[in-house]
């Protein structure tokens, strides 16, 4: 706990990482709350108020199909926040299974698994993901699925490097000659020290996950309308763009402050969890 | 026999090569033949980069030998497989130099001394607790430690708590790597204590390893000097201090700085240990020897008994004798 207390206080150093923070709290809260904030149904029709510009009865105006924009934002924000934690999720786990067993044992198998790892980064991830999604069905399930699949490399790296030098520390050695197996070594000793990187690699990973799923929901590839997702009201932004700019400036500013937020508190973390960080408080 | 015996022990490390270039190699441990009787201490004392740490590392089946064995009771370890492993590293434990680097920052005091105790399901789990308590009074340290972290420690405590970790499985031997060097000399003087005691109270042999031949004076009883991976002089302590034999011993032995100075200059050994990648020949001590001669650069000394009356069954690997 009181490791804790020392990340937190080296957080909160940097402003803009704190006000990175909030903002990821706050857009935390608003799409776990969505059915009781946002004032429409996100999916209702209302053919009489079609593209109506941002007004007191829609704060943020309507789209071609009169749904208030705003709940389809709120609602949008499901989206992202599923896709951006789950698709990390799965891309953390394999990353972390495959960099361990590689940075752990070292010698052959590490030359295969790292071998495999480059042969995944030469893919361009997006065509991907197009290609598979192409032949997949379009769902929610299988864009988290693919974008975890295919993004866990950084992670596996990360680890690996992190195993290639912790398994040399005395700690390791003293832990060995104590008779601890080789799956306790890996997941109690090692793996606890190697997850700083990891974090912050996620918290990352949760932004670059958000923009893959809004521009696979902008080309038609992933959250199939009338689900809302950003990347789908961005899609009806383009096409009514010369008669509705809100229909594009929303989802787009939406995007925008998410990946920045995640992306300031990735950078907030990165320092706070430098792992120097317990000499300095020997001192 | 003792209970350890090394015999031609050997580890090379593979050096990093260029393209087309021949494979390097750093001979760390280059033939060391040595045994540690049950309850005895035995001292290894050389340089840095003589290959202490790394027989060290060799004996507690950290690494595996190039060539050589190395016999736990008279069973070679390199053959221990299952059961006979786990009553191994029941039996043997170290206790490494830098007690920074060597406990995991992520587990308190209670999860790194409770471990051992579990996996070798020594004691009850009602009874843990209990255990580790007494072990850490054992070190002397209090019973409040147990939830804390070592970065919370000095480097004395951690080593304290390093020393209750290899105690945990009441081991036969004890091999202490450097136990002293990262410490205060005022910590220092605890810490031996604490072995001290441990030697005179219990049954435990020691693999003591150490650069400081003040420390290992007071220590042991026999004591072998290494040089660039070799052993160069092997004797009983006594022997050792009152007339040590090899050039190399005795610059040793002057190089201590003195509490009283007898007035005599200390004789300061020049230059610095070769790269055991390159190691001289003929005897890899001749180029600081100040007493080199005719075959010394030619002819690689063996470790043999010495003839002479006064200095019998002690073993030096030099052409003076």
């Amino acid at each position: 706990m009181r490791l804790l207390k020392i990340i937190g206080k080296r957080f909160s150093r940097n402003r803009l990482s704190v006000i990175g923070a909030v903002t990821v709290l706050l857009l935390i809260t608003i799409s776990l709350l969505a059915p009781f904030i946002a004032p429409y149904d996100p999916t209702a029709i209302d053919v009489r108020h079609t593209l109506s510009p941002p007004s007191k009865t829609h704060l943020l105006g309507t789209d071609e199909l009169g749904r208030d924009l705003l709940s389809r934002i709120i609602w949008g924000s499901r989206v992202s926040l599923k896709v951006g934690f789950v698709a990390v999720g799965i891309a953390i786990v394999i990353g972390i299974i495959i960099g361990a067993i590689a940075g752990f044992y070292g010698g052959k198998v590490d030359a295969i698994l790292m071998r495999f790892v480059d042969i995944m980064l030469a893919f361009p991830t997006f065509f991907l993901i197009l290609a598979v999604i192409s032949i997949l069905e379009p769902n929610i399930f299988t864009i988290m699925a693919v974008i975890g699949i295919t993004s866990w490399m950084d992670v596996a790296r990360l680890v690996r490097a992190e195993f290639l030098s912790l398994k040399e520390r005395d700690f390791v050695g003293a832990a060995r000659a104590v008779g601890v197996s080789d799956t306790r070594l890996i997941f109690r000793h090692i793996l606890p020290n190697a997850l700083s990187p990891v974090f912050v690699a996620a918290t990352f990973g949760v932004a670059g996950a958000i923009l893959i799923e809004s521009g696979l929901s902008f080309l038609g590839l992933g959250v199939q309308p009338p689900d809302p997702s950003w990347g789908n009201i961005l899609t009806s932004g383009k096409d009514n763009i010369e008669v509705a700019w809100w229909l594009s400036l929303y989802p787009g500013l939406a995007i925008l402050i998410t990946v920045l937020s995640y992306n300031l508190v990735g950078e907030g973390l990165r320092d706070a969890l430098d792992p120097r960080i317990w000499e300095a408080e020997r001192r | 026999m003792g209970i350890i015996d090394v015999k031609e022990l050997r580890k090379y490390f593979p050096v990093k090569k260029r393209a087309f270039a021949k494979q390097d190699w750093l001979k760390a441990v280059d033939g060391v033949n040595f045994s540690i009787r049950e309850g005895a201490v035995f001292s290894l004392v050389g340089e840095s980069g003589s290959g202490k740490s790394t027989v060290a590392r060799l004996i507690l089946r950290l690494i595996t030998p190039t060539s050589g064995e190395i016999f736990f009771q008279g069973k070679d370890i390199q053959a221990l497989r299952g059961d006979s492993l786990r009553e191994f590293r029941k039996s043997a434990q170290i206790i490494f130099q830098d007690p920074f680097a060597s406990l995991n920052p992520r587990m308190t005091v209670f999860d790194t001394i409770s471990e051992p105790l579990k996996i070798h399901k020594l004691v009850k789990r009602s009874e843990l607790k209990d255990k580790v308590v007494s072990l850490l009074v054992s070190v002397g340290l209090q019973a409040d430690v147990l939830n804390r972290y070592p970065h919370e420690f000095s480097g004395g405590q951690r080593q304290r708590i390093c020393i209750a970790r290899a105690l945990a499985v009441s081991p036969k031997v004890i091999v202490a790597d450097e136990p002293l060097s990262a410490l205060d000399v005022s910590i220092q003087a605890q810490i031996l204590n604490i072995l001290q005691e441990l030697k005179s109270q219990s049954n435990i042999s020691f693999l003591f390893i150490s650069h400081e031949l003040r420390v290992v004076q007071y220590f042991s009883d026999e004591i072998a000097v290494m040089y660039l991976g070799k052993i160069v002089e092997y004797a009983k302590t006594e022997g050792l201090f009152n007339n040590p034999l090899h050039p190399y011993t005795i610059e040793l032995l002057s190089s201590a700085p003195k509490i009283k100075p007898d007035g005599k200059k200390r004789e300061i050994l020049k230059g610095d240990v070769p790269s055991p990648i390159d190691i001289p020949s003929g005897c890899p001590f001749h180029p600081r020897c100040p007493k080199r001669f005719e075959p010394c650069d030619k002819i690689v000394p063996v470790l043999k008994q010495v003839q002479n009356q006064e200095a019998k069954g002690r073993l030096v690997s030099c052409h003076l004798y």
